[in-house]
């Protein structure tokens, strides 16, 4: 094993069962096997499935392995085995050194004890001694900003003083290897930053994994990416394209929530929709319209929207000073929305075709395409323009 | 470069490596004492601050238990056969040992599901859990030898010359309730059965075993009682403190002996048992 490599992990798996009688049996059945030194079988049984199958990955000192996917990818399950909590069914996984885990912030608190009474069960929880608690005292409560809370219980405490107070315990232990679950995404952003700070100082001596479904939390934190999907390896390696797999596969398998629907005596039908459009590329669109009556004001509106559901994008004729008018019969609206500067990802389109008159939808396609935007891989917000940047040298004279 | 230790994890039974989980059993019991105290003390201050009565609750269950059985006795409805002390006193050491035996019973089933969440997202020493609670067992026992000299007292008997045996006597009711709940706190993890039983199991004992009675001498109940392992031990335990003369001694060592054997085949299993129950157990 080379020096410094901490996290090995060799074509783990670990399967679950669905039917919860079942699965309680094997329970019994799989502690009894161990009991007399035996193996329970390889393969599947009634209702049993792979929750992870043939993970395999290494990790060094130094390096911050993003783990992505979508719920139930198995993500939580590979952390608990490697944090030993429990067994895998194949494979192998060695670590090295002092192994932190940050599964669940808080647990073992007891909401009737105070505060300091409750960062030494804490500790001794995670392995501290009272001695080594007494040494960090002052730095956790000051981390956690308690200060005048500390002998208070810690039901009275709001649920963010919790969190600060579990994250400054369980990072005080200074591990080899941190498991982070997702506890990142609680406390507010100026805690999240103190949090950053902090794991950015420990990483030099240790190798850190963490789950997260924010891509630009993985995208400015990690070295790797680990993307799963229902148990399976789907991507190991460079975080760009990892993101770009997780996205594809988040993406809605059918369009189950897209609507479209145009007035009465209207027929509407897309002629040709982009599927693609470069970074700063434009995003067109072509309608075909047949109408019973002319419209004399008639507006158009694009909507985009980003995979958390939120809008990127609103383009709107009315706000932009401009409009249509559309004769009797048939006739052919193409638009063009750009340049389009979107964060990389996948956006579902909304189309709306307005009568100004009486604000009725002649037409209305709500999310009924999708359109892959290659763009900047990160950014907080969809919105990502060009920026320019310059240097102005004053003091040579 | 430090010497950092190694931590493997394959799907083979620890027991394959017998050494190495000898070794780590023993290391995880020294390691996790401190972690059994805090978790005592937590539980202790815990129990009792949101509490009126308070401490009181730890006197309160052997005093009630035992005293429809003095009323019974005195009132002539039960004959409970001849004590050699006075039967109030006789009946209250009976239930404290009872009380002490049921509580070790519960002890592990009870604390091993309280620390559920702790068990699913944190990896520690598991003996800890287990240890805290035989201390809250040993915590309560001290304070109702208050009650049971109150009661030696207030009715004049003198214990026996043998009555620091009591103390040995007592840690084998304990670890022989705690080894038969620690066998059983796998399947009562899993299956709720094992908690719902557990009650009815021991209200049913009780009355089986002689905790408010002398032995039986003849009939039914002294073939049943011959064959009940906790007789003699609730006898010698009770018998080194009233009289000195101990009349199931035999019966006493082979139960001990049975009682540590069994104790360390129930440890063995709650190590090898958690991984797995937490497999099953999900978040």
């Amino acid at each position: 094993m080379s020096a410094d490599v901490v996290v090995r992990v060799e074509r783990v798996s670990k399967k679950f069962c669905r039917d919860l009688k079942r699965s309680l049996w094997y329970g019994v059945k799989d502690t009894a096997a161990d009991l007399i030194g035996g193996r329970s079988s390889n393969g599947l049984r009634p209702d049993e499935f792979w929750a992870l199958d043939g993970i395999s990955l290494e990790l060094a000192r130094g390096e911050c392995l993003g783990l992505i996917g979508r719920n139930g990818a198995g993500k939580t399950t590979l952390l608990k085995m490697l944090n030993g909590l429990i067994k895998p069914d194949t494979g192998r996984i060695e670590l090295t050194g002092r192994v932190g885990a940050l599964i669940s912030l808080g647990a073992g608190f007891n909401p009737i004890l105070t505060g300091r009474e409750n960062i030494y069960v804490n500790g001794a929880v995670l392995g501290l001694t009272k001695k080594e608690i007494d040494s960090k005292l002052a730095e956790i409560v000051d981390f956690a900003e308690i200060d005048d809370f500390i002998d208070t219980p810690v039901q009275s405490y709001s649920s963010g003083m919790q969190v600060r107070l579990g994250f400054a315990v369980a990072t005080v232990m200074q591990p080899d290897v941190l498991l982070l679950d997702e506890v990142l995404a609680v406390g507010d952003v100026a805690f999240r930053a103190k949090c950053y700070e902090r794991l950015a100082r420990m990483r030099d001596r240790a190798a850190f994994i963490l789950v997260s479904h924010d891509t630009d939390q993985i995208a400015r934190v990690c070295s790797k990416v680990l993307v799963l999907d229902l148990g399976r390896e789907r991507h190991l390696g460079d975080v760009g394209e990892g993101i770009r797999v997780y996205h594809e596969l988040s993406r809605p398998r059918d369009h189950t929530s897209s609507h479209e629907q145009s007035a009465e005596g209207t027929i509407a039908s897309i002629d040709r929709c982009d599927d693609t459009v470069a970074d700063g590329g434009l995003f067109t669109f072509s309608l075909s319209l047949e109408l019973p009556e002319p419209v004399n004001v008639a507006d158009v509106r694009v909507i985009f929207w980003g995979d958390d559901g939120l809008p990127a994008l609103d383009a709107y004729t009315r706000t932009q000073g401009s409009s249509l008018r559309l004769e009797e019969g048939i006739s052919v609206i193409t638009l063009a929305v750009g340049p389009l500067r979107l964060k990389r990802g996948g956006y579902t389109v909304s189309i709306a075709l307005l009568n100004r008159a009486n604000n009725l939808h002649l037409y209305w396609g709500d999310r009924i395409r999708t359109v892959d935007v290659d763009g900047p891989m990160t950014g907080a917000v969809p919105y990502t323009p060009p920026i320019c940047v310059s240097v102005d040298r004053s003091d040579v004279g | 470069m430090r010497d950092d230790p190694l931590t493997v994890y394959t799907p083979e039974s620890p027991l394959r490596q017998p050494a190495k989980f000898v070794r780590d059993m023993i290391a995880d019991l020294l390691a996790s004492r401190e972690l059994a105290w805090r978790l005592f003390v937590r539980d202790l201050s815990a129990q009792h601050r949101n509490s009126v009565l308070g401490y009181l609750w730890v006197f309160l269950p052997p005093l009630v238990a035992s005293l429809p059985f003095v009323y019974l006795h005195s009132t002539g409805v039960v004959r409970m056969g001849d004590t050699p002390i006075p039967y109030a006193a006789y009946a209250m050491v009976g239930t404290i040992i009872w009380q002490t035996f049921v509580e070790a019973l519960n002890s592990p089933l009870r604390t091993v599901n309280a620390a559920r969440s702790m068990l699913t997202r944190i990896n520690f020493p598991r003996e800890a859990i287990l240890l805290s609670g035989l201390m809250q067992v040993g915590f309560a026992f001290v304070v109702r030898l208050v009650l049971l000299i109150a009661v030696f007292v207030a009715f004049a008997v003198e214990p026996a010359a043998t009555a620091p045996l009591f103390f040995v006597g007592m840690l084998s009711v304990v670890a022989t309730g705690f080894m038969v709940g620690l066998i059983l706190t796998p399947f009562g993890i899993l299956y709720s059965d094992v908690p719902h039983s557990l009650p009815i199991a021991s209200t049913f004992l009780m009355l089986l075993s002689p905790v408010v009675y002398p032995t039986p001498a003849s009939g039914v109940a002294a073939i049943v009682s011959s064959f009940n392992p906790l007789t003699p031990l609730i006898t010698t335990t009770r018998e080194w403190l009233t009289t000195g003369h101990a009349a199931h001694l035999g019966g006493f060592i082979l139960v001990s002996a049975m009682t540590v054997t069994f104790l360390v085949f129930g440890w063995v299993a709650y190590r090898l048992a958690l991984p797995h129950l937490i497999t099953r157990l999900g978040n």
